[in-house]
């Protein structure tokens, strides 16, 4: 049995931010477990630039943000496992990891940051009628045979989903040789960045079909072409709106999913929305000293923005062991979540989620930002924050959509000097 | 010459290739499709019926209940997943209660063993999940599930070792009687033989009636269903069907042997043997019927959908046997539900028949016994640090959705008849067939694919013919 303070799960750019800032804030032994060759996860197939301008004030591609966070995570002396799959993780945190070098590892950890990342929602799950054949992609497995391994799956393709990555994989199919017909959106928005639309759709002339969707799939073999249709405000098919699109291939960027099945496992409650755990304004979930980050806790457009919010589980599984300890010398046990009063956030009207879930007003650091996302497109509108009915925020937003992560900050102060405070409520007003 | 051809590498055409190779006699197997268990065989409920369903005195009714009886004993020799969970048909109405007592009944009769009707509360207490509605139900605990690929690839793989020879992507185009035996024209030349057996599913009409004046007519009946993730795999434990109409034994929820949570089948008769796909009405009918008998299904968790063709012949009963004027041609034809369960049982009558006929001989050196792929998940934790010691490719994760490693994966290409497709690694091994649907594993088993057939990866077929995964390479065409 090894025995680590703190162990991360997934060395993406969440589990990487993660480790850098728990060595950052005083820990000793920090250790990444990644079940691919390399670290960096999906941001090394995001050969596209855009990344960084945030955290970096510049435009990186992916893989050049992952070297970055790779170069401080070793020389903050972060140690990390690589083809490292985890298999299971007890309550008490102990983890059994495989490779093939060491064969079974179980390692102790003290804390346990979560990062594992999402995986893309599969044709299944959207039930999809039609054949089965080969060129059916998620947009993700395509850009990983393109950008990393160079070869091209499709040369006449149909694109489902105007996700980040579906647009992205529009450009990128383009500029590889294939022809790119159209891409479909079942919603009457796109769910991805407004600038990937215009980058990636507008400047390569290629259509963008909202409210639309794949009602059906022809080819035995290799697919030979979809019908797309319109779709109601139900998404259901609209009758006589079918057209037909010859291709080799459909490429699938219709949702990200969290990828929690080690925390479900582990007793971890997830949100039914985020599909990600519930966690407190620590980012700590329901198991004690279990934190999470990135796309496990829920779906980010930015990486720039997971970065900031595993730095901060980093700080926080750090805090987490150093009080542990001074409450151990001093031969008291605080009974963590259960004693400290916790105030529900809660999602109003037009609000999806919210992350945290709960917040504990004396645990905070001075001030937390709050994400959430919100269900539909607005066009000046207010976000409100009410502390049970008061209201205490009310601020213009010129634009919202689903597709963009919004976030707003609460001040620790507010809190703790609100008398009586049950409950906090985000929702969103049309102006 | 060979002494006798199969047509079809199903579940009936290997279930009858494996008796076969206990005697003494030379045999191959004809396939059109690239692997084992490509049709009717790898889309199915994949249920063990009880055998309380079918007329009695029918075929269908005799070799289910035998088949059922097999396959314990089988499921050991053969190593393939077998689990007797137990099946409930769930009778709603008050009214509809005397159907089900004419099945309890009919059971009774077919020799179905331990069949009990269970009233309202015993219903709710062995599955909490089922409709509050249920009014009794039938509760056949012999009824079971099996991983169908995995006793269809079993038979292949034994009777390959007994020396069977399969040929595949091989498609049989015409039938002529010779002097002696018949001779076969294939897409891959010709094959001459003493004796056929005609196990090619939804295809067996077409063969039966190139060689007989009696014509038989087989319609593909559709059926789609839902599978559903681990995570609603124990949402029932046992199989739970509806009461039985017309078209079959309506939209039953089963969990898998694998722990997966089955829901289907729809039955819609089309013409066109190859018509495997789905369609949007198929799939809401599965999912709003089978939601009649099963409460709170957690629909979100579906992972894929899928539709088989079942082998209906006219006269819905098993035809297995030698038109009159035909010997020499054994029909194992009409093989829909149960034929998975009686498999075992079509194969040991067919096997029966031709050893009289042909008066063959058992060998000597038979080998009953066959190793499955090894699932390292299953052994204990010292056993596993061993293997991986002596076998590192045992500790490389691929399908991280089925956690399915290197070595199980290079055992299913390296094994007799192994696999030469993403599809058959995926019926094999499982690699592939979990909540992400191959999105992550499928270019790294495209890998170690392409490694072990040492061929090009750009060779690698989703199933054979014409489904290869990758076109090109960038910017070929530019």
């Amino acid at each position: 049995m090894e025995n680590y303070e703190i162990v991360v799960i997934g060395g993406g750019p969440a589990g990487l931010a993660a480790a850098i800032a728990a060595k950052q804030n005083g820990m000793e032994k920090v250790l990444i477990l990644e079940r691919d060759r390399e670290l960096g996860g999906i941001l090394n197939q995001c050969i596209h630039n855009g990344f960084g301008l945030h955290t970096f004030k510049e435009e990186l591609t992916g893989p050049e943000y992952a070297e970055r966070f790779i170069h401080l995570a070793q020389q903050a002396g972060v140690e990390y496992r690589l083809n490292t799959m985890v298999m299971d993780i007890s309550p008490d945190k102990k983890i059994t990891a495989l490779n093939r070098a060491e064969g079974l590892l179980e390692i102790q950890a003290e804390a346990v940051i979560l990062a594992m990342g999402c995986r893309e929602r599969s044709r299944g799950a959207l039930n999809i009628p039609g054949y089965r054949p080969a060129g059916i992609f998620s947009a993700g497995t395509a850009q990983r045979l393109v950008n990393m391994e160079g070869y091209l799956p499709g040369r006449e393709v149909v694109i489902l989903g105007s996700g980040d990555i579906g647009l992205i994989m529009a450009r990128r199919m383009t500029l590889e040789g294939a022809n790119v017909k159209v891409v479909a959106e079942l919603m009457p928005y796109s769910g991805g960045l407004k600038r990937n639309i215009v980058q990636c759709l507008d400047d390569f002339d290629i259509p963008l079909k909202l409210s639309h969707t794949v009602i059906d799939i022809k080819g035995k073999e290799r697919v030979e072409g979809v019908t797309l249709a319109q779709v109601d405000e139900k998404g259901r098919p609209v009758p006589g709106t079918e057209e037909e699109y010859s291709c080799d291939t459909l490429l699938l960027s219709v949702g990200l999913i969290p990828e929690n099945e080690l925390s479900r496992e582990m007793g971890v409650e997830l949100n039914p929305v985020t599909s990600g755990p519930q966690v407190n304004e620590s980012l700590e979930t329901s198991v004690d000293g279990v934190f999470a980050c990135g796309n496990v806790l829920h779906v980010h457009d930015l990486v720039d923005f997971v970065s900031e919010e595993a730095e901060a589980a980093g700080r926080h599984a750090a805090d987490y062991i150093r009080k542990k300890r001074k409450d151990q010398t001093e031969v008291k046990r605080t009974e963590a979540l259960s004693e400290i009063e916790q105030v529900p956030l809660l999602t109003g009207a037009g609000v999806r989620y919210t992350v945290p879930s709960f917040i504990r007003p004396e645990q905070m650091e001075d001030s937390l930002k709050v994400r959430f996302r919100v269900g539909k497109v607005y066009r000046n509108c207010y976000v409100n924050v009410y502390f049970n009915e008061e209201q205490i925020i009310h601020k213009k937003r010129p634009y919202a959509a689903p597709g963009e992560m919004e976030e707003l900050t609460l001040k620790k102060e507010q809190l703790t000097e609100f008398p009586g405070l049950k409950k906090i409520t985000i929702s969103m007003e049309e102006a | 010459m060979y002494d006798v051809v199969i047509i079809g590498a199903g579940v009936t055409g290997t279930a009858c290739a494996r008796e076969l190779s206990r005697y003494q006699a030379k045999i191959c197997v004809l396939e059109k499709e690239e692997d084992l268990c490509c049709g009717t065989s790898k889309a199915n409920s994949a249920i063990v019926h009880a055998g309380y369903d079918a007329r009695e005195g029918s075929l269908k009714a005799k070799l289910n209940v035998r088949g059922n009886e097999m396959m314990e004993q089988l499921a050991q020799e053969l190593d393939f997943p077998f689990k007797r969970n137990g099946s409930l048909v769930i009778c709603l109405h008050e009214e509809d209660f005397p159907r089900l007592k004419i099945l309890y009944e009919r059971g009774i009769k077919n020799g179905v063993k331990d069949l009990r009707i269970l009233d309202r509360e015993q219903v709710k207490e062995m599955e909490p999940n089922i409709s509050d509605q249920a009014y009794a139900a039938l509760y056949a605990p012999t009824a079971g599930i099996v991983c169908p690929f995995g006793m269809n690839i079993a038979f292949g793989e034994n009777a390959a070792v007994n020396g069977v020879e399969f040929y595949f992507n091989t498609e049989v185009k015409g039938i002529r009687r010779r002097e002696e035996g018949w001779e076969l024209s294939t897409s891959r030349g010709s094959f001459r033989g003493k004796w056929i057996v005609n196990g090619a599913g939804v295809y067996a009409d077409r063969f039966h009636n190139m060689v007989s004046r009696e014509k038989i007519h087989i319609t593909a009946r559709r059926g789609e269903y839902c599978l559903l993730d681990h995570s609603a795999g124990k949402h029932v434990s046992h199989t739970i069907f509806a009461l039985p109409g017309k078209y079959g034994k309506g939209i039953l929820a089963a969990p898998t042997v694998h722990g997966n949570l089955l829901l289907g089948p729809t039955a819609i008769d089309t013409e066109d043997k190859e018509g495997t796909c789905t369609t949007r009405e198929g799939l809401d009918q599965v999912l709003e019927k089978a939601g009649m008998n099963v409460k709170n299904l957690p629909m979100r968790q579906v992972i894929t959908s899928f539709a088989g063709l079942r082998a209906h012949e006219d006269g819905d009963d098993f035809m297995i046997g030698e038109p009159e004027d035909a010997p020499g041609f054994l029909d194992c034809a009409g093989i829909e539900s149960p034929g998975l369960t009686a498999a075992p049982a079509i194969g040991e009558m067919a096997a029966g028949i031709l050893k009289e006929k042909m008066g063959l001989k058992e060998k000597t050196d038979f080998i009953s016994t066959r190793k499955g792929i090894l699932d390292p998940k299953t052994l204990e934790k010292e056993a596993y640090r061993k293997l991986i010691k002596e076998q590192p490719a045992y500790g490389n994760i691929i399908c991280r959705c089925e956690k399915i490693t290197e070595g199980e994966i290079l055992d299913a290409i390296h094994r007799p008849l192994g696999a030469r497709s993403l599809d058959g690694i995926k019926r094999r091994t499982r690699a592939g067939m979990g909540r992400c649907q191959s999105g992550f594993c499928a270019p790294r088993t495209m890998e170690i694919l392409a490694r072990g057939l040492k061929v090009d990866m750009s060779e690698i077929t989703k199933s054979g013919g014409r489904s290869r995964i990758i076109e090109g390479i960038n910017k070929d065409s530019l």
